[in-house]
């Protein structure tokens, strides 16, 4: 049996006739992107302190990149945002688009009050200098 | 009754139907869903852009690697790793009783929207281990030329960048928003989790009362679904932001 019911608000009624492997398809995509995500964090905490800035970087942006695959699918097969009608996938994907300024925007400010910051680093003391001023001869617990 | 095949050339916004093509109901919680996309998308912004900020941040392996029962081993990656298989696996209970939804098999729809509950909770009880966890437990840091013993909370961050003390090395405080970002946006998710939870509750009432059944649809199942698949979808940014870089 399947459903049957009228909704005027609905023109074409999509397909859901199949079975339920696409849905265990994905699941073992999500699972598999999750445990590459995941070796490629423990390979940035084995390695960490022996790699370059510039692979440390590209490798977070490839979990980065994994990781909106993964929001592909969960928005596009178990959300079925893409059995529906394009007009209905526009309207919600098009305004996200604002994230892409906003991420740029935002995290480019924060780099810039970073290097602010260190543009005045002779005016503060240095941390290892400051413990090594004031050396204590008995450790104190709480 | 409609066909399944949409006709090339349907005048969408000539008028008398959805452009959309959904219920009213559904078009809104997907702005709904949209809406709460950019704010926890403003959270996640804010706190990257004061992570941006400094010089030092915790590094996530060394302060989320306990394990329930496992002592002091250190174990980065791998309790955060559970919790996100098990959103994950109630994503997929929760898709598929919405498949079970669409076939009108009521009892179905009853055994997955339990097993969905049940992955919620779980995920629930994880995260109230992990929170009691950070904030019970202590790390020596020190703190004016004294050693303190600090927990995880909104004012202490133990987890500053070490420096030498009596010939070891040992923790300063590190930026104190962590503990907030931390703690606000994971509660956030955590409170989206709950309300997800609740209201999964109530469809396999609803459920088991046969509303749906009488109503000739699961259509609210399948609005309770983009939600629970939203808070899914959230996690996984929470999961990459927090615990992976």
């Amino acid at each position: 049996m399947s459903q049957h019911y009228e909704n005027p608000e609905i023109t074409f009624q999509p397909d859901h006739s199949g079975g339920t492997s696409r849905i265990w398809k994905i699941f073992w995509v999500l699972s598999a992107l999750t445990i590459i995500e995941l070796a490629l964090g423990y390979f940035l905490y084995l390695k960490h302190g022996h790699l370059s800035d510039m692979i440390v970087l590209s490798t977070k942006g490839a979990i980065a990149i994994l990781t909106l695959a993964k929001a592909y699918y969960i928005v596009s097969v178990f959300m079925h945002l893409g059995d529906e009608v394009r007009n209905l996938i526009m309207t919600i994907v098009v305004p996200l688009v604002l994230f892409v300024w906003f991420i740029i925007a935002f995290l480019s400010d924060g780099n810039s009050w970073k290097n602010l910051r260190n543009t005045d680093a002779g005016s503060r003391p240095n941390k290892m200098e400051q413990v090594e001023k004031t050396p204590l001869e008995n450790e104190t617990h709480h | 009754m409609s066909t399944t095949a949409i006709p090339t050339g349907t005048k969408w916004w000539s008028g008398g139907k959805s452009p959309f093509n959904v219920s009213y109901g559904k078009v809104m919680m997907w702005y709904f869903l949209m809406s709460d996309a950019f704010t926890f998308g403003a959270f996640l912004i804010s706190y990257g852009t004061i992570r941006f900020s400094v010089n030092h941040w915790a590094d996530p392996n060394h302060v989320f690697n306990a394990f329930p029962f496992a002592g002091h081993a250190n174990l980065p990656l791998a309790f955060v790793s559970l919790m996100t298989f098990i959103l994950i696996f109630s994503s997929v209970t929760m898709v598929l009783a919405v498949h079970e939804g669409h076939k009108m098999n009521r009892k179905g729809v009853e055994k997955y929207m339990l097993l969905t509950i049940i992955g919620g909770i779980a995920f629930l009880s994880c995260q109230a281990w992990e929170w009691t966890h950070l904030i019970t437990g202590d790390h020596a840091v020190l703190v004016n030329g004294q050693i303190e013993h600090w927990g995880t909370t909104v004012s202490k961050n133990p987890w500053g960048p070490e420096v030498l003390f009596n010939g070891k090395e040992i923790a300063t405080p590190g930026p104190i928003a962590f503990g907030g970002y931390f703690f606000g946006i994971t509660g956030f998710h955590g409170f989206h989790v709950f309300s997800g939870v609740i209201i999964n509750i109530v469809m396999y009432i609803k459920t088991k009362l046969g509303h749906f059944d009488q109503r000739g649809h699961y259509e609210m199942v399948e609005k309770a679904g983009l939600y629970w698949h939203f808070v899914d979808l959230v996690w996984v940014f929470v999961f990459l932001c927090f615990y992976l870089v």
